[in-house]
């Protein structure tokens, strides 16, 4: 610059010679993120993983200074981008997988549950509910059986027949279709269809609650009625052991469902001291683990369902195997244990 | 409406966008909220990215299936099928990007709310929910699509009922879906940029010397438009931002372009970084200098 244009001559501080200065660190942060994006924590030597924090610290640095001297908008945008990404890489996921997951069933899932109670007694009550009442209904008069239970969905299990149909139905005589090879693919039916069911009740929690408790009613109310049904010929306690063996976890998925959906609608409806968004947002991550353990639960219901009802036909074994079940999902959730792991 | 208007509303719809996210060492990262619009075109890929995994593990399955005689490659498709769609979404926003591939391309990402760390629980639960907000509405429509004309309009007011459900993050600041209102996330753009040469260092050869009263017709806005300008390096556009120069300061042509250009942009920055170190940000050439 010459002396005939005096403001332009270079102040003592540069943004070219800030940036010269700085440049190689920012270049050495971004190399190490992309190592760290790519291959995980294990791709950095010990030495490298020390210079990390340290890098952060500069480039955040770099980026105050250079938002309050430099209009070089390149850089601007390069910096905001590097720290952006440094940020949630270094204040980001702490734990192995492993080790989450470890966590997960140790202890998120079950003190998750816990947390549920409350929600869980509602919906356990509503499907009990629904039972009684077409239970009621139908040994009142067979005919609201169809109301509850369309005609081509109960595959003739319905008031009209005998007891010797619905005897083969339940897997006592001879079975229906004896297609033995076709198990798992039953199995893996009723785990998806199941699956989706509860996803949906769950998902359509945050209206204030109200239709996921429609939903569980109705799957009381077509359970009740089969009962009623099936009671009514004097199959009660045969049709009570084809339902306990896989029963028991399934509808104990479906009302955890139901309850984490609840959850969120009384989270919505009554946020108490916290805002509506923040009291949503915590109740959706307890739901959320609740939906994971759900998940896994139905799978383990899918599996009895399809395998072990279909093999074990003897009544008091079935009823054996569901109640160690139902059991087995008391203890683990509810049996008192030693808190938090650190 | 005054170009002065337009210029402060325009600045002022992306400032509405920019969220404050303070780091534990004290800077404000000023996340901005990703558009419906990189949103959509996530989904889309997304999706269509699940599709194609879906028939090619379908083909897979088929041959699996015909060689091996077996059933149980049936099953294998169905879990696979559920697995695929439920936890595509779940299993890349886990990962170390928080973004899946079609957020990837897009250059946005998953954040906390609370700038905390970002939790499986609060991926699962964000995700669960599109099967509300998604897969919904199209149950629906294809509900209505097969009912007769009472069931068709029943079906048709569920579907409007489901569509609000999807369309929910126009409706609010953040681009929230319902997903991410219960899990307490936002999505917020992530992209990468390159670091660019510094146009105003290197060889300063055939300096245009400019005077005070020339460069203070322009501010921050112009340079940094000026700035997009050089990077791009487009001749025809070089050449009509230079005559639109030199036509408001007065001017005659008597330069290369790039020449003229670049002289101009450096001695612009000189002088406004140097307002800027003593406090004085002129935003563009409508604000006083």
């Amino acid at each position: 610059m010459d002396a005939a244009v005096p403001t332009n001559e270079t102040p003592a501080f540069s943004t070219a010679r800030f940036r010269d200065e700085r440049e190689a660190d920012w270049i050495a942060f971004d190399a190490l993120l992309t190592r760290l994006e790519r291959r995980g924590a294990k791709a950095l030597s010990s030495d490298e993983l020390l210079q990390l924090p340290l890098l952060y610290r500069a480039t955040l640095s770099s980026l105050s200074i250079a938002r309050a001297t430099s209009l070089d908008k390149a850089l601007l945008d390069h910096l905001e981008a590097l720290s952006i990404r440094g940020y949630f890489l270094i204040y980001g996921v702490r734990e192995s997988r492993l080790g989450r997951l470890k966590r997960f069933f140790l202890h998120d899932w079950p003190a998750a549950v816990r947390a549920l109670w409350k929600e869980t007694l509602i919906v356990a009550l509503i499907l009990i509910l629904g039972v009684a009442t077409s239970w009621l209904l139908v040994a009142h008069d067979p005919e609201w059986y169809f109301h509850f239970i369309p005609e081509e969905l109960s595959g003739g299990r319905d008031p009209r027949a005998s007891v010797e149909f619905l005897r083969s139905t339940i897997g006592h005589g001879k079975a229906p279709d004896g297609e033995d090879g076709m198990l798992h693919v039953f199995a893996t039916y009723l785990f998806t269809h199941n699956s989706r069911v509860s996803i949906m009740a769950f998902a359509l929690g945050f209206a204030f609650g109200v239709p996921t408790m429609i939903l569980e009613f109705y799957q009381g109310l077509s359970l009740g009625a089969m009962l009623a049904v099936f009671s009514g010929k004097g199959l009660g306690v045969e049709f009570g052991g084809w339902l306990f063996i896989h029963g028991t976890t399934e509808l104990f998925a479906a009302t955890l469902a139901g309850a984490a959906g609840l959850k969120i609608g009384t989270a919505v409806v009554f946020p108490g001291a916290r805002g509506r968004l923040d009291a949503a947002a915590a109740a959706g991550r307890t739901a959320g683990k609740v939906m994971v353990g759900v998940i896994v639960m139905l799978l383990a219901a899918g599996l009895l369902e399809g395998f072990g009802r279909q093999l074990v036909t003897d009544t008091l074994v079935r009823y054996g195997i569901g109640t160690l079940m139902l059991l087995f999902w008391l203890g683990y959730y509810y049996l008192p244990r030693r808190s938090a792991l650190p | 409406m005054t170009p002065a208007r337009t210029d402060a509303r325009l600045r002022a719809a992306q400032a509405r966008k920019i969220r404050e996210f303070i780091t534990p060492e004290g800077i404000d990262l000023e996340l901005r909220i990703a558009s419906a619009s990189l949103r959509l075109g996530a989904l889309v890929i997304d999706l269509a990215l699940i599709v194609v995994a879906l028939i090619l593990f379908t083909i897979l399955m088929l041959w699996a299936g015909f060689a091996s005689r077996s059933t149980i490659m049936l099953s294998i498709w169905m879990l696979g099928g559920f697995v695929l769609r439920n936890f595509w979404f779940i299993g890349f926003e886990l990962g170390q990007r928080a973004a899946t591939p079609g957020k990837r391309l897009m250059g946005i990402r998953v954040v906390a709310r609370d700038g905390g760390r970002l939790t499986a629980d609060a991926v699962v639960a964000r995700n669960l929910i599109r099967e509300l907000e998604l897969f919904l509405p199209l149950t629906m429509l294809s509900v209505s699509a097969a009912e007769d004309m009472a069931g068709a309009w029943t079906a048709l007011f569920g579907f409007g009922w489901a569509l609000t459900l999807s369309l929910f993050p126009l409706f609010n600041r953040d681009r929230m879906r319902m997903g991410d209102l219960i899990a307490g996330t936002w999505v917020v753009m992530a992209q990468r940029r390159k670091l660019d040469r510094d146009m105003a260092s290197g060889e300063a050869a055939h300096q245009v010397a400019f005077s005070d009263a020339e460069l203070a017709v322009y501010g921050i806005f112009e340079l940094q438009e000026l700035e997009r300008v050089l990077r791009t390096a487009d001749a025809k556009q070089m050449r009509e931002v230079a005559d639109t120069i030199r036509g408001k300061i007065g001017r005659p042509v008597a330069e290369e372009d790039d020449v003229f250009l670049t002289s101009y942009y450096r001695q612009l920055k000189t002088r406004l970084e140097r307002q800027l170190l003593f406090g004085k940000r002129r935003e563009d050439k409508y604000a006083s200098d």
